[in-house]
């Protein structure tokens, strides 16, 4: 668990992070979105002390960040950022083992280690294992830069903007894989980013920042339905709100449960954008739905994409 | 390129194996071409430096550069990474000033104000080549560490290495190349510098240059400067082989 205190952080004259208070509950997703300059990355990089916070108080599950050396609490914590930042004069696997490495790790369990990560990442071990970043493409060497950050199986993840300099295909893979290691593995993430559809995509908890101060901090649901200020609208746009607003939820949610029909049927956990282009690509207006295991789990009805329960319209006004 | 399976195409167009032939050859062998000088020269009474053996000369010419060179890398080293450290930013303008002044100084210079304050001998020498060591040393030391890139840097603190870590693993390695092609400067410089330092009683290779230059015997001059040369091709062609090694991660 991450909770801050009134953290206040000046440079200079300007105030980068106003007096923030907000708690991130072990296991969580939590995004940081803002414009720029809003001190989204310096809430980030408070966390691990790169920065150090002025006032307030920042504790990790319960324990205050300023009583540990930084060095041993960032050996705790993942770490990745847009640039990479790969050693470039060491092996895909030297980066990997960074932290294990400073850890003390015995090396076979590092050698290990790598191996999995590698394979967790989607990058062959027996090819890339030995290769210089610099033979890497950008997707690959953010890849190993997660895998780096993963190494020592630290129970939080900083990411700042991680995905943004990548190009749209390897991002939406990184994103999904990205996801599925966080279900997986249970570690609390914190996310920066700028781009809201990420946001929505991949947080628990959307936290959005502008002028150092923390606007809204809420689910992508809600975020999307009860915007807390016009700049928060801003962030998400009107442009394809709707099938924003499908994206968050999925077809589970929305499932008559007691009825059948024939066809391909679609997961429970598919986002209901993708379900409605399934009903645009297929010419139907209703689609069988399975749940995790296979078994029929009811079906959707266009007319409830289009009525749903609460929150279905643009908050203040006609798209 | 390994030894072992060097052809004789190879070991001619190496220029580090052909400078060292020819140097070792003009070290040992000067004496044979004893004759060659007589007919080069043939008013000259003595056509071949006999005072000292060449190979002492060109030993101690190796000893002086050494030296000195070890001593304004530890010094010049120290320095520049002591300024771009963050408790040394300060003076950061001070180390270059003084670096700077320290290569304005014309060698000579130096030398005649060391003499008076500890003699004649290989001492003043060594700090006044010291001194001229210094400039691309630091020079290159800040510039090298300065050009790591700040990612690199922020994910070697964010993934908690110490400062010391950085340092040695990542900032070191990384700048060494820049470092080097100072280094490599310094000690060529100083290669040609130490032969000046025969004035103030150092024995090196400039001995045979300044007596032929003061008794009109163009042969000794002949003899120490085509050995000087040789040494500092010998001696650059190193460095080339030693950055290619530091830097054999780009060039795979």
């Amino acid at each position: 668990m991450i909770e801050f205190e009134q953290v206040t952080k000046r440079f200079g004259s300007w105030t980068a992070v106003d007096a923030v208070s907000f708690t991130v509950a072990e296991g969580e997703f939590r995004v940081l979105i803002g414009p720029s300059g809003s001190g989204k990355s310096t809430v980030l990089r408070m966390i691990n002390r790169l920065i150090p916070a002025d006032e307030g108080a920042i504790r990790i599950d319960g324990e205050d960040i300023a009583s540990l050396k930084p060095e041993e609490l960032r050996r705790r914590m993942g770490y990745v950022i847009q640039s990479v930042g790969l050693f470039p004069h060491w092996t895909v696997e030297r980066n990997i083992a960074t932290v294990p490495g400073l850890l003390g790790w015995p090396k076979a369990r590092i050698r290990d280690r790598v191996t999995e990560l590698l394979e967790l990442l989607n990058l062959d071990p027996r090819r890339y294992r030995g290769a210089y970043p610099h033979q890497l493409s950008g997707g690959q060497q953010q890849r190993v830069g997660v895998a780096r950050a993963l190494a020592a199986e630290p129970r939080i993840l900083l990411m700042d903007e991680p995905f943004s300099a990548l190009d749209p295909i390897t991002r939406a893979s990184l994103q999904t894989e990205l996801s599925a290691i966080h279900r997986r593995t249970g570690t609390t993430v914190v996310f920066v980013t700028h781009d809201m559809d990420e946001a929505l995509r991949l947080g628990d908890r959307i936290a959005v920042m502008d002028h150092g101060r923390l606007i809204q901090c809420a689910t992508p649901l809600d975020i999307l339905t009860r915007p807390a200020s016009p700049l928060v609208r801003d962030l998400v746009g009107r442009e394809e709100w709707g099938l924003k607003r499908l994206a968050v939820e999925t077809v589970g949610d929305r499932a008559r449960r007691q009825e059948s029909v024939t066809g391909e049927p679609l997961a429970a956990e598919t986002p209901l954008h993708r379900a409605l282009s399934e009903m645009v690509a297929r010419g139907t207006e209703r689609l069988p739905v399975v749940d995790g295991d296979g078994r029929p789990a009811g079906v959707l009805h266009l007319s409830d994409l289009v009525r749903p329960t609460s929150g279905g319209v643009v908050p203040g006004g006609t798209a | 390129m390994t030894g072992a399976g060097m052809a004789p195409r190879d070991f001619l167009t190496d220029r580090l194996m052909l400078g060292l032939v020819v140097l070792v050859a003009l070290v040992l062998g000067m004496p044979s071409l004893k004759p060659l000088f007589a007919t080069l020269f043939p008013r000259l009474d003595r056509p071949l430096y006999e005072a000292e053996s060449f190979v002492s000369l060109t030993l101690d010419h190796m000893a002086l550069v050494g030296a000195s060179s070890l001593a304004a890398i530890m010094l010049g080293g120290g320095a520049g990474i002591a300024v771009t450290r963050p408790w040394g930013r300060e003076f950061r303008g001070l180390l270059e000033t003084v670096a700077t002044m320290g290569q304005t100084f014309p060698p000579v210079a130096v030398l005649a104000l060391a003499v008076p304050v500890m003699g004649f001998g290989p001492e003043p020498a060594l700090i006044a080549l010291t001194l001229y060591a210094l400039l691309p040393v630091v020079e290159n030391t800040v510039a090298g560490l300065d050009g790591v890139p700040a990612p690199v840097l922020d994910s070697a603190r964010g993934l908690g290495m110490g400062p010391a870590e950085v340092l040695f693993r990542v900032e070191l390695p990384l700048a060494a190349p820049v470092i080097l092609a100072g280094i490599r400067t310094a000690v060529i410089i100083n290669v040609g510098t130490a032969a000046i330092a025969s004035t103030v009683g150092a024995k090196t290779l400039g001995l045979p240059i300044i007596v032929g230059l003061n008794g009109s015997n163009q042969a000794y001059v002949i003899q120490g400067a085509l050995i000087v040369a040789a040494l500092a091709v010998v001696i650059d062609a190193g460095f080339d082989r030693l950055a290619g090694w530091l830097t054999r991660w780009s060039q795979r």
